[in-house]
């Protein structure tokens, strides 16, 4: 086949990838460090590409200036929502917590529908492509592309960095000798799950310039983050980058050779796969469970 | 099994047995949606609440069911054989798939068992050849009026309810019902002391899939016509767990009572708010957890203690 073709498919897998590693990357975290499967994280970015259309359609905010101040509205909302409803059930088993976050799930899903209604919507930034011989890339994926890793380095520098985010490496590696340091952990928790929601408001703004948004997709962008998690490895950035990349460029080859509905299979049957063979992800440590 | 708890199942299904005596096709409906739920609760109950392992495999089992069962039944086989085809398909489709998964524990079994849902349903819509892709697969319907096809329904549906309690008790008064409570407690020490752990785990996904797979092929020749996204319904994978849940996991009457009053209550309260269906559903689910730990089952037990 023509190398052209091929570069343009994997480049077209890459950019995807990057969405996808900032998809994952707060639900990853919370689900590392918290222990909670957060079924809402689908919905957290659906919710927060609805109102970067909104700011759109009716003040003409930009997307891209919409980012910051969506992501704030919803980490304040995320740590509301841990603070008052799953730091209760925090320590009770996987089937508790995972059935709390759906249940809370159906519960926004259902005033979505009824707040805004199901046609997909998107913001839509005429600016242009990007044209390298026969390999041709939209501008707004690459612009896209690259916030989506800048996020996702901002979400490791304030990781590595800052104090908050060394108490939530302490308390993701070992909670009980991090409590015993002086990290208060329920407010850790706390605010990593408004850590998470955050994650999820800048990539719905994001998303909401190179994709449609709709209550639809909720499930799918869900199922996106459970396989990057697995694959990547739970709990760390670089594992949600790495897996992230190599979703995206396993579904975009998939979807070019066998078709798309076969590349979301493939997604899915590399998780599986992985599960079995290497829990720990590609770049997974063993030692956080 | 307390002499209240048999009291109580039999009039269960004594109850439902006469809905159509007693109502017109609309509660026969009502009682024959009630015996589905309570036998795929049930058979949920072996994995999730005997067990302890968080499987949200249902919806596979059901869907892999209904797909077996209407292509026996289109293939021109009688309509029993389809339902056996699909209790078969899953039985079998659990072993392989169980001894896959059920090396996972905890969060990853969780989302592994998603995961099976979702491979299945895209299976599904990709296999159209097969199955009819997302176009779905029409089964053909049964014979006799509407009178006799509702009540021919209820009674499959009743009779894989009974099947799927009379197995649950036989298991909980044996050696496997021991050897999956001493799984939930502790893996590890249940190994140690000498427990098959794996193989207990496959038997109790195996009867977790059957009736789902027979209840599923039966589903399908009820209404006559499947689609990827309703038999492998995400939805339901986490309902029959939650009506588990609302009647007291790992209990024999705990899965009948949750589907049943899921059921009733879906019918009778929100069937009238359609546009807030699913969020009324999520607030039950959030308020169980919050006020109902141990489910209806255990709410009578503190009240008899106290």
């Amino acid at each position: 086949m023509d190398a052209a073709l091929l570069v343009q498919v994997v480049l077209n897998g890459i950019l995807l990838g990057a969405l996808y590693a900032c998809i994952a990357a707060g639900f990853s975290l919370v689900w590392g460090v918290l222990n909670v499967i957060n079924m809402l994280h689908g919905s957290l970015i659906i919710l927060a590409g609805y109102l970067a259309c909104s700011l759109w359609t009716e003040w003409q905010v930009h997307p891209l200036a919409a980012m910051l101040p969506v992501g704030l509205l919803l980490f304040l909302a995320g740590t509301a929502l841990q603070v008052l409803l799953i730091n209760r059930v925090v320590d009770r088993p996987v089937l508790t917590t995972l059935t709390l976050t759906f249940g809370l799930d159906m519960v926004l899903y259902n005033a979505m529908n009824a707040a805004f209604e199901a046609t997909p919507r998107r913001v839509t930034l005429e600016l242009g492509r990007l044209t390298l011989g026969e390999v041709v890339l939209p501008w707004d994926r690459i612009v896209a592309m690259l916030l989506a890793l800048a996020l996702t380095g901002l979400l490791y520098g304030v990781l590595r960095a800052s104090r908050l985010g060394r108490a939530i490496v302490a308390v993701r590696m070992d909670r009980e000798a991090a409590s015993l340091m002086g990290i208060r952990v329920a407010r850790i928790y706390a605010l990593t799950f408004g850590l998470g929601a955050f994650m999820a408001g800048v990539c719905g703004a994001l998303l909401a310039v190179v994709y449609p948004i709709t209550t639809n997709a909720t499930g799918q962008l869900l199922g996106k983050a459970f396989i990057v998690c697995v694959v990547g490895g739970l709990g760390t950035v670089p594992g949600a980058l790495a897996g992230g990349l190599a979703l995206g460029v396993t579904e975009s080859l998939g979807g070019h050779f066998l078709g798309p509905q076969a590349a979301a299979l493939l997604g899915f049957g590399l998780m599986l796969v992985l599960l079995v063979v290497r829990p720990t992800g590609l770049l997974g440590r063993k030692g956080y469970e | 099994m307390s002499p209240s708890n048999a009291t109580a199942l039999l009039v269960w299904i004594l109850a439902l047995a006469a809905t159509p005596l007693l109502g017109d096709n609309y509660v026969v409906k009502i009682a024959t949606f009630v015996a589905f739920y309570a036998a795929l609760a049930l058979s949920w109950n072996f994995i999730g609440g005997m067990a302890g392992y968080p499987s949200f495999a249902t919806a596979a089992f059901v869907g892999l069911g209904s797909y077996a069962g209407a292509l026996v039944q289109n293939a021109g086989a009688p309509l029993a054989v389809g339902w056996l085809a699909g209790a078969l398909a899953s039985g079998l489709a659990a072993v392989a798939l169980g001894a896959v998964v059920l090396r996972l524990r905890g969060h990853y079994f969780a989302i592994g068992s998603i995961a099976l849902v979702e491979v299945l349903s895209l299976t599904a819509s990709w296999w159209s050849g097969l199955t009819g892709g997302g176009e779905g697969l029409n089964v053909a319907f049964l014979p006799g009026g509407p009178d006799t096809i509702a009540r021919v329904f209820l009674y499959v549906m009743l009779a894989i309810a009974i099947l799927a309690l009379g197995t649950t008790v036989v298991v909980m008064r044996g050696r496997l019902g021991f050897a999956l409570r001493c799984i939930s407690q502790n893996e590890d020490a249940a190994e140690m002391v000498g427990i098959p752990t794996t193989r207990c785990k496959i038997i109790a996904f195996v009867l977790s899939a059957i009736p789902c797979g027979a209840a599923g092929a039966a589903y399908a020749s009820w209404v006559a016509y499947i689609a990827p996204a309703d038999a492998f319904s995400i939805l339901l994978t986490v309902k029959v767990p939650v009506m588990v849940m609302l009647g007291g996991a790992g209990t024999l009457i705990g899965p009948v009572l949750g589907a049943t009053a899921l059921v009733l209550l879906e019918e009778t309260v929100w069937a009238r708010f359609l546009d807030l269906h699913q969020a009324i559903l999520g607030g039950v689910i959030v308020a169980l957890i919050f006020f109902l730990p141990g489910g209806l089952v255990g709410l009578a037990r503190r009240g008899r203690s106290t």
